[in-house]
């Protein structure tokens, strides 16, 4: 079974679409089944990440809010080509 | 066998936008979108950082259109580029500092060389003729095709009918009769066209998406360009101007003031970058002070954030000032009076 490697993401303060930027580049480095954790601020995240996960392909695992913060889980469903 | 075309659509978040990729996505082309980020976008800002304005849908309208389309969608961060095109304007500014045709430009040559990295064979864009009265007419539209080097891969589907065919309809990658004829401001042709494609819910911004129509925030960016002796600009600067309530009280200094619990969260993530005062005696903003200030210049700093606190009619108002190089002190001031800050201070 191929090992599943763990990512954290740090979006704090930034503003959409900062997390989803950051996300998607990140995204390109990862393999099939890594997961990621994407922390963010700006709640606006709460719709962009999954959206950007449901066009891509991609799963959300888990979603926790905070106060302050939310933490977006990611598991990347397959490889895929950002490449601008 | 058929060779499978490919189309990098311009994916604003509007209608428009979403229209052309939706013509050429029911032509059997494969269409993946492209959004670019220039730091001066209007949406999802304000509604991130405004508390009063957190009622509203909280989305990235862009990211929302690609899903509804089921098409992919690659926002690209543009930021350091872009600043050229905002500086040095060929074509000159609209009627505040929106340089949209140079906009266009830039942003379809971007779009073009995507295409080629990515293997795709043409561009669609949602322009319309006569729609925008800079960067939408008709003998503007060739410019953008001519500077962009797009050239004729270059397809606008909702008024493809009333330009010279492109490789597309040349070709017969697309069918040119089934694409528009849509010409001026009206909304309505898009509107039905809509209702054609069964599209109901859409994103109609008004006065447009990018800050740099605005003339609030343009004054702001003169200002800051006047200040600092040259045009440059960065990131931080400009999301700045998004927020607050901006005063010049001096050439030398300005103030940004948060005007609700939103703002002050926001611009507690710049405090260390800035002095910044804060009332202690009564509830009010997060107040930054951009430049230099000698002790006078910090008293009326601190008697301004006075009167935007609720001591603004109390006899004296502690504000607490935290200077950038980290001294921290306590000054107690009279708040200044409505009457005693003139119109000329406000940004």
């Amino acid at each position: 079974m191929v090992p599943v490697n763990e990512y954290t993401l740090d979006a704090r303060n930034l503003l959409c679409p900062l997390p989803v930027i950051r996300l998607q580049n990140s995204a390109k480095t990862l393999a099939d089944g890594d997961t990621l954790k994407v922390i963010c601020t700006d709640p606006g995240a709460l719709n962009d990440i999954p959206a950007w996960c449901r066009i891509n392909g991609h799963n959300v695992i888990d979603i926790q809010k905070g106060d302050t913060e939310l933490t977006i889980t990611i598991r990347l469903s397959k490889p895929q080509k950002y490449d601008h | 066998m058929t060779t499978q075309r490919k189309a990098v659509a311009l994916i604003s978040g509007g209608l428009d936008s979403m229209l052309a990729a939706k013509a050429i996505i029911d032509q059997g082309i494969h269409v993946e979108g492209i959004n670019f980020f220039t730091g001066f976008c209007v949406e999802g800002h304000t509604h991130a950082i405004r508390q009063k304005a957190r009622a509203k849908p909280k989305r990235n309208n862009a990211l929302w259109v690609a899903e509804q389309l089921g098409i992919k969608l690659h926002i690209i961060d543009v930021v350091e580029e872009y600043k050229d095109v905002v500086i040095n304007p060929k074509h000159g500014y609209g009627a505040n500092l929106n340089p949209c045709l140079d906009c266009k430009g830039f942003m379809v040559r971007h779009a073009y060389r995507w295409m080629r990295e990515n293997g795709f064979d043409f561009i669609i864009t949602g322009e319309v003729i006569g729609q925008r009265p800079m960067s939408q007419r008709r003998d503007t539209l060739p410019i953008v095709a001519q500077e962009s080097g797009a050239g004729d891969r270059l397809l606008r589907p909702l008024c493809a009918k009333l330009l010279p065919p492109t490789l597309p309809e040349r070709e017969g990658w697309v069918d040119r009769e089934r694409l528009m004829d849509i010409n001026g401001r009206s909304r309505k042709p898009q509107m039905t066209l809509a209702a054609r494609f069964g599209i109901t819910e859409y994103s109609q911004p008004a006065g447009g998406c990018c800050f740099l129509t605005d003339p609030n925030y343009t004054q702001k960016l003169e200002d800051l360009w006047r200040t600092r002796g040259d045009k440059h600009y960065e990131l931080d600067d400009i999301m700045l101007l998004k927020i607050g309530r901006h005063l010049r009280p001096r050439p030398h200094f300005k103030l940004v003031v948060g005007r609700e619990e939103g703002e002050n969260n926001f611009l507690e993530g710049y405090r260390h970058h800035f002095t910044h005062l804060r009332p202690l005696s009564h509830k009010g903003p997060l107040v930054l002070i951009d430049g230099k200030t000698d002790e006078d210049d910090l008293r009326l700093a601190a008697q301004l954030a006075a009167r935007f606190s609720q001591g603004r009619d109390a006899a004296s108002v502690s504000i607490g000032v935290t200077e950038k190089n980290g001294r921290a002190y306590t000054i107690d001031v009279r708040p200044l009076t409505r009457e005693e800050i003139p119109e000329g201070w406000y940004l």
